[in-house]
């Protein structure tokens, strides 16, 4: 696919125009240069990665923005509204300042939503790719596996790992590698046995490149694309499994700060402080919203056929 | 065509026993025996062996798989450990509570998807586009645990419009019945509606690019039967999700059940999770993802029938 690119984008160059006849080669920005340039021009991806950056700027930072500790509260505080002077926020049934636990809780939702997919991305692409590369018994033995896994509802068998296994982030990071792991190999399997087939790949092979070379220098190049546009799209999902699975009761355990866990626990409190009972929702929606919306803006820029 | 059905139908049986191997041993990678976790610690050792050999745990593996699978094809899953009663009625009364929940929800969020996935591929690029696309996408992040709290603050907690909880009284008169169903039906139809919009508006307008649209409109064939067009050829893909995502609030449900306090699969779920309850679990584990195996067969047999290309 990137050797398309760049020789349709070499094409369309303007050589009489701008760039000088000098030099024509090296002005071509390559693909991933094209790819980079396409997501900055685009004002809806900017705007929502700055507001993702500024979420975990709030978590990762999260010392520098509260005088509070997440862990304990003050009784005395307990279930303060909205616009409390000292707690903004609002205080949840434990007198501990919502807008403290809200940028600490951003470490443990992002890294519960994150985690898992960049596990699966290295297990099921390596899964897959070798699957689609090799074929035979080894590609099917792998598909078949995958198949069986696939065959449940992600979230059911995520919860029963969950529930099984006990709760802990790690093992909510387990359970939910292993939902991801069977479509991420898929959609690695699929983009490597269309990419096996293409000229390129049989003239490397006729020149005598070893599969391993030929793995490195051109599937992976073709194939990376996909895969990491198919794995952006599924942190949006992760970040609502994992805060759900916390939800449940099944994922970080409390007094940690989580955005799953601080909904579970301020659901009690919803006829006494509605508003601030929702607001670790907004932290979980809001991310995911720019995880969907940075996955979309990241596939259009990739889409060669769009190439502007 | 008929072929291609029975072909499928065999081809789901691996995976179903494939399906019942993992469950069965999911349970059994976590270290202890049920029955250990469940007795008084000062139980004497007699007791222990006694209920082990009662539910069949001192049997080796594999006799345990056999017979639990053998049992469970004709639809016996053994006594709940917690409270002795035969797993099947209650998975089965919960199971329907759950459909009662899934199918009106599905309903709703396919047929909004659909429509608002097509009206924004017909308007590729303008604002209707992108008002829709913005609906969509935000119906694909959000969670719907959270969805569920807001929609009980807002209509229960703000306004006692309707029901925070349960299903209602038998007692009831229908009316008031229906009006529990209305907050976790929504609820779940929210992401199969962002789901569904998503992927009809990016098919449609994929397809619409195509050069035998082109063809069909110049010849001057009507807007509509150019729509029966592009919608026949979308249908495939749309249906397999559609599948999915069905299957997906069946399995799902336990995380707006668990909010609603809906006596469906979800909940029966979360109580076996935190009982303990083994034969409850497994059971409902396997009669959600075979019913899931049955329904993506069920697509993919629908899917071949609308499209011949696919029986191959």
């Amino acid at each position: 696919m990137s050797g398309l690119t760049k020789l349709a984008d070499g094409a369309s160059l303007p050589l009489g125009s701008a760039a000088p006849a000098a030099a024509p080669i090296a002005a071509t920005p390559g693909y991933w240069g094209n790819v980079g340039r396409r997501l900055r021009r685009d004002p809806v991806t900017i705007v929502v990665s700055l507001i993702l950056l500024g979420i975990v700027v709030l978590a990762v930072g999260a010392p520098l923005f509260t005088d509070y500790n997440p862990i304990t509260g003050s009784v005395l505080q307990r279930l303060k509204p909205i616009g409390t002077p000292g707690h903004w926020l609002g205080t949840d049934e434990t007198g501990r300042d919502i807008w403290t636990r809200l940028c600490y809780g951003g470490r443990l939702s992002l890294l519960a939503g994150v985690l898992p997919v960049l596990i699966s991305l290295v297990v099921g692409s390596l899964l897959g790719i070798v699957a689609g590369f090799a074929g035979g018994l080894v590609g099917t033995l792998i598909m078949r596996f995958m198949d069986v896994l696939y065959a449940f509802p992600s979230i059911l068998l995520a919860i029963a790992i969950c529930g099984l296994l006990g709760n802990g982030l790690s093992n909510a990071v387990l359970a939910l590698s292993v939902v991801f792991i069977p479509p991420m190999c898929r959609v690695a399997e699929t983009v490597t046995t269309q990419t096996r087939n293409l000229d390129f790949v049989e003239a490397a092979r006729a020149s005598g490149t070893t599969s391993w070379q030929i793995i490195r220098h051109h599937l992976l190049a073709n194939v990376m694309g996909t895969i990491l546009v198919y794995a952006t799209s599924l942190i949006s999902l992760a970040i609502i499994l994992s805060a759900g699975l916390s939800f449940l009761g099944l994922g970080v355990n409390p007094p940690s700060a989580e955005w799953g866990l601080m909904l579970n626990s301020l659901r009690q409190s919803i006829y006494v402080q509605p508003y601030v009972a929702a607001l670790p929702g907004v932290m979980i929606f809001v991310t995911s919203m720019c995880f969907n919306l940075i996955s979309d803006g990241f596939r259009a820029a990739l889409d060669v056929r769009l190439n502007k | 065509m008929l072929l291609f059905a029975a072909r499928r139908l065999l081809q789901a049986i691996p995976i179903l026993l494939g399906v019942s191997l993992v469950v069965f041993g999911l349970v059994h990678i976590v270290p202890g025996n049920p029955i250990d976790l469940l007795m008084p610690p000062d139980a004497s050792p007699d007791m222990i062996a006694q209920m082990k050999a009662a539910f069949g745990f001192d049997q080796p593996l594999w006799i345990q798989y056999v017979r639990w699978l053998q049992r469970a094809i004709v639809g016996d899953f053994g006594i709940s450990i917690f409270n002795s009663e035969p797993v099947r009625g209650q998975l089965f009364t919960s199971l329907g509570n759950t459909f009662l929940l899934a199918l009106p929800a599905a309903t709703i969020g396919f047929t909004l998807g659909i429509i608002l996935g097509l009206f924004a591929a017909l308007n590729h690029g303008r604002w209707p586009d992108k008002v829709l696309s913005a609906i969509a996408t935000t119906g694909v992040s959000l969670p719907p645990y959270w969805c569920a709290i807001v929609l009980v603050m807002v209509f229960s907690v703000l306004h006692s419009w309707l029901p925070a909880q349960g299903m209602g009284d038998d007692s009831l008169p229908l009316w008031d019945r229906l009006s529990y169903l209305v907050l976790p039906c929504i609820t779940l139809s929210f992401i199969p509606m962002g789901v569904i919009g998503r992927l009809t508006r990016a098919q449609i307008a994929d397809i619409n690019g195509q050069e035998f649209v082109e063809a069909l409109r110049a010849k001057g064939l009507p807007r509509r039967h150019v729509i029966r067009h592009l919608c026949k050829n979308a249908a495939p893909p749309v249906l397999a999700v559609m599948g999915l995502q069905f299957g997906y609030l069946l399995g799902g449900s336990i995380l707006v059940e668990t909010v609603f306090n809906w006596p469906g699969a979800g909940n029966l779920l979360n109580l076996a999770i935190f009982r303990r309850d083994i034969p409850v679990l497994q059971a409902t584990i396997l009669v959600l993802s075979a019913f899931f195996v049955v329904l993506n067969l069920s697509v993919d047999i629908a899917q071949a029938a609308i499209d011949p290309r696919l029986r191959r």
